[in-house]
Order: structure tokens, then sequence, then C-alpha cells
């Protein structure tokens, strides 16, 4: 057990260098010279080749990237050409509106979706389950965006139920901040909920075939019981993978719904450093979410032996 | 018995005048009808990914004027007779600008489902066979399917300028790795079945197992794979535009429409509503047209994400 729970955190090493590298090169190969940039316009090239010299930019691309992975390794994401403020101050600054749009976001969607899909399987084939699954394909097919502007619209504009845009820190109290987040955490949670309700049905299904269902059913358990119980518990495994998988969608749509709904996140962030081609911040958070990303989803793999004990290795 | 056969064919022959007439109508319409019965999602969306295409090719011929067309003295027009959707904030006319986006859509969801399928199907081709590269390459394909693909999308276009064809390669990169994952699986599969392994027995040169039993085999996941990369595509363009790291602002595509509207859409929402529509027509009917394959088709290796 030990040494598989070893073994698969040091396979996730080779997984993160190959996006360190690629990360990386995304910065070596972009355009501008940083030597031409510190050197300014008076310059002469000596100066700009003396200046190279010094920050160590005419050295090898692996000895960079090795010199440049050791700093990440060290919580140094690099300094931001535009604010001249540490990458990683930056991210820390906007760190909280996205963490809690993702956290209240993946909340819902498990919660909406894993009983819709169990709905869906058990009722296979009639109308709910088509209902459900329609919504499902709508959820795919509707971008973030446009889910978001509309939620808005009706929620906000029209029936000025909840606030149309902005943030509210959560020291500010918890109701002010939960508002601030149920439209974007809806829309953001719409392909997130399809992607797990599919999943939680296909699954369900398969496993509501099985032998133990008809026994449970034959020693009298009830239909919760067995749906929620003995089918889910099976279902589990599946399910979760798809959890983790879909936090991919999470981080891309975060981006997109803070530019909606005016939340100063990462997002913002982002679409900041983009507008002004701060390259090391974006850098910086495409590494940071990427390995996010890679944590989530190892975190999961070692979640399968509880989930489900007859997983050995 | 064969001279009872040639005895009573022309019995058969004379008998058989009744039946013409009324057998090739039933059949035909149970063709069509029969197949938008047996497979609705494929039928309808279909239907609707044709309209869009023709709505695409004839953008000029439907009562479009010039989409960059600046009026500064009809600007945000709300939608009327002169405005069907409405002028933006330049007094261009959304109607023009919100078809002349459809061909930006396109091209954009066209060519990157052709070039990531192409380029997933030598990578995975490579990795299925060339057994030292299977590792390497597998090892880059999770790298960068860790990237979450709007993020890889993103850093790409920060890289470059904002230019139709540079969001087609962005797009693209970050699509390949799925496509690559689904063809080595396919590939591997394959290599087991009695009939590669007699095809191997009896000395076919790899290059033409390929190309008998391999490619072959392929085409009906990477059909649907394509679609789900079609949708993913439109997507991924809109969101880039939307938030200024697509297509540059002089060209009409959908997330422009919607990045212009974004300032004044408390006022004026339809600026954004209509791209918005357009938009999510496509992708759905694009997804019910990969589900319908998928069902139809069965292949088992094909998850979407």
């Amino acid at each position: 057990m030990l040494s598989y729970i070893i073994r698969r955190i040091v396979a996730t090493v080779p997984v993160m260098v190959v996006v360190a590298l690629f990360v990386f090169s995304l910065l070596y190969i972009a355009p501008g010279d940083p030597a031409a940039v510190i050197a300014g316009d008076q310059a002469t090239p000596d100066d700009v080749a003396r200046i190279r010299m010094s920050l160590g930019l005419d050295r090898p691309f692996l000895i960079r990237f090795g010199e440049w992975f050791w700093q990440i390794l060290h919580g140094d994401l690099g300094t931001s050409i535009f604010t001249n403020l540490p990458v990683a101050a930056l991210i820390a600054q906007r760190a909280e509106p996205t963490l809690s749009l993702m956290a209240v976001t993946l909340t819902l969607a498990v919660c909406v979706a894993v009983p819709i899909g169990v709905v869906a399987a058990w009722r296979a084939d009639t109308l709910i389950d088509r209902v459900i699954m329609a919504f499902a394909v709508l959820g795919f097919s509707v971008p973030v965006f446009v889910v978001g502007y509309l939620l808005a619209y009706v929620f906000a504009l029209e029936l000025d139920w909840l606030p149309v845009q902005g943030y509210t820190p959560i020291s500010e109290g918890l109701w002010p901040w939960f508002q601030n987040l149920i439209l974007p955490a809806v829309a953001l949670g719409c392909v997130y909920i399809a992607l797990i309700a599919r999943i939680t049905r296909a699954t369900m299904l398969e496993v509501l075939q099985q032998d133990y269902i008809r026994t449970a059913r034959a020693k009298g358990v009830g239909q919760t019981g067995i749906l929620f119980v003995h089918a889910l518990k099976n279902a589990a495994v599946p399910i979760v993978t798809v959890i983790g998988i879909g936090v991919a969608l999470l981080i891309g749509g975060a981006v997109v719904t803070e530019t909606v709904f005016a939340i100063p996140g990462i997002g913002r962030l982002t679409v900041d450093a983009i507008l002004r081609r701060d390259y090391p911040v974006i850098q910086g958070i495409v590494l940071m979410f990427s390995f996010l990303y890679v944590l989530v989803n190892l975190a999961i793999d070692l979640l399968y032996t509880v989930l489900d004990p007859r997983i050995r290795y | 018995m064969t001279d009872a056969t040639i005895t009573t064919a022309p019995d058969l022959i004379a008998a058989a005048p009744e039946l013409p007439d009324v057998l090739p109508p039933v059949k035909r319409r149970g063709g069509v009808l029969g197949f938008a019965r047996r497979h609705p999602a494929i039928a309808i969306g279909g239907a609707l990914v044709l309209a869009m295409v023709l709505i695409a090719l004839f953008a000029p011929y439907l009562g479009t004027v010039d989409p960059t067309a600046l009026a500064p003295t009809r600007r945000t027009r709300e939608p009327s007779a002169a405005f069907w959707f409405g002028s933006d904030m330049l007094g261009r006319d959304i109607y023009s600008r919100v078809l002349y986006g459809a061909r930006i859509s396109l091209t954009v969801r066209f060519s990157v489902a052709l070039l990531a399928s192409l380029a997933g199907l030598v990578i995975g081709l490579v990795s299925g066979f060339v057994r030292w590269s299977d590792g390497i390459i597998m090892r880059v394909m999770d790298g960068m399917m860790s990237i979450p693909p709007i993020l890889l999308a993103i850093a790409l276009m920060a890289l470059t300028r904002g230019s139709v064809g540079n969001v087609i390669t962005a797009i693209t990169i970050a699509e390949i790795p799925r496509v690559s994952r689904l063809v080595r699986s396919v590939v591997l599969s394959l290599r087991e079945q009695p009939y590669v392994d007699a095809a191997i027995a009896a000395g076919t040169r790899t290059p033409m197992i390929i190309l008998r039993h391999i490619l072959p085999n392929t085409v009906a996941p990477m059909t649907v794979q394509a679609t789900y990369v079609c949708a993913g595509a439109m997507i991924i363009e809109a969101i880039l535009s939307f938030i200024g790291a697509g297509t540059p602002p002089t060209i009409p595509s959908w997330g422009n429409i919607m990045a212009e509207g974004r300032a004044l859409w408390q006022v004026k929402p339809y600026i954004v509503f209509f791209p918005a529509i357009f938009l999510s027509l496509t992708v759905l009917a694009v997804n019910l047209l990969g589900d319908g394959l998928r069902d139809a088709l069965d292949p088992r290796f094909v998850k979407r994400l």
C-alpha cells in the first residue's frame, strides 16, 4: 500500500517536469529580449550583451531551465514585467475569489449532478431520464459566458434577486460572500454538472445490472437504500475520476466566469496579463493551475483504495 | 430444381408489375424518415450544422451589409426592421456581423478538427507501433493534458499576434493529446486481434497492416472524436476572442462581438445575446451530431473530454 502511494507520487514527477519544460519554453520563445528592455533605449549592443551575460541569458537552454525549475521548487515564480512584483505574490493576492468560486462550484455541481444522474439511471428511458439527459447535452453546449450573461440578466437585472457582479471577501461575512458567488457558480457549474451527471448515469446503469443489487432487492432493501448505498458506492470510482478530470473545466471556465461577473481573481489576472503581454505572470498562472490539476488527480488516484477496498496495489 | 427456377421466372416477372408501383415510394420515405426516426440526434444535429454551414457560405446574400461598416450616427440601435439584430456602439449591423461571424467559427472548427485529427492520428500510430517511443510520447501527452486546454490555448496566444491562423494553431495544439491517446488505444487493442496476428504471420509489412487493418478501424471513433473536437474548438475560440486573446477585433467573430458588447451588456443586452444564441445553437448541433454518431457507430474508445 505504502509502496503504491510512493510509486504513484513519483509517477507524477515526470508529468510535472514536462509541464514545467513546456511552460518554460513558452517564456523562452516569447518575443522581446528582457536584456534589451532593462538596458533601455540608449544602450549599445555591448551593454545589452553585458546585461544578458549578467542575467545569465546567454547560457544553454537546459541550464537555464534547471535554474528556473529550482527557483519554482522554492516558490519563486519570477517577477511580473508590468508591476515588478513577484508573480507568486500576485497570484496569492488574487487566490481567494478564484478558490472560493471553484469550491462553491464543485460542491454545487456534485450535490446536483450525482442525484440527478442516479435518478436518470433509475428511471432509464423514461421522460425524466430523457429530460435530464437533454439538459446534460445543453449544459455541454452552452458556453459558460453565455450561461453567465443569461443568469445575470434574468436573476440580477430583471428580477433583482442577486448582485449583478463583483465579489465580497469571506471576511465580510458568509452570506454576502455566498450571495455574490451563486450566479457565477451556477454558470461555471453547468458543464461540470452535465459531465458528472452523464458519467453517474452510465456507471449506475451498469452497476444496477449486477447480482448484488438483485440480492439486496430480494432481502428487502428499499429503493433509496439500493440506489444510494449499494449502487452508488460501487459506482463511486468512475464518478470520482470524472470529478477530478473535470477540474480542468473549472480552471478554464473560472477565467471566463470572472470576466463576466467582474470577480477580481486569478482569471482576471490572466486576462490583464494577456492584454499587457506579461509573460512571467501567464507562465506562473499556467504552471500553478497545472500543478493543482495534477495534484487533485493524484489525490483522487490515492482515494481509489478508500472508495473501493477491492482495489489493491 | 434449376429447370423449375427457369420456368417460373417469367411467371414472376409477369406477376411483378404491381409491386414496383407500390414499393419504391414506400422504401424511399422509409429511408429518410426512418433514418431520422432511428437516429433523431444525427438528423437534428446534422440539419442544424448544415444550416450553419450554408449561412456561413451565403452570408453576403442573406440581406447583410458590410459587417465592418461604421455608422457613428446610428449607434446602439435596438433590433428593428432596419437593424434586425440592432447595431453596436460603432453603428455596425449586428445581424451582418453575426452571419459573417459564422464564417470564422466554421473555418476554425473545421480546421482544428482536421488538423488535430491528422496530427493525433500520426502521433497515435507512431506511439502504438514504435514501442520505444511510446513511453516518451505518452509522458509528453500526459504533461500537455495536465494543462487545462483553455489555459494552454491562452498561453500560446499570448506569444503570438491575434490572427485566425494562430487561433487555429493554438487550439489544435491543445486538442492533439486527446486525439493521440484515442488513436493509440485503438492501435493497442487492434494489435491483439487475431486478424492482425494472422497478417503479421503471413508476412504483411507494417505499413500495409496500418493501411488495411488499423486505419479503417480508426474511422468510426475518429469521426465521433472529431465532432467533439469541433465543439470544443468553437467554445475555446469564442472564449479566446471574448477575453481578448483570439482573433483580432477587426474580424467579426462571435466571441469578438460578445467582447465588444461586454461593456454595454446591462443596457444593451442584445449585442451579447444574438451571437450567444448562434454560438450555443451551433455547439449544440455539433454535440448532438457527435452523440448520435457515437450511438450509431458504437466506438467504445471515445470518451468526452
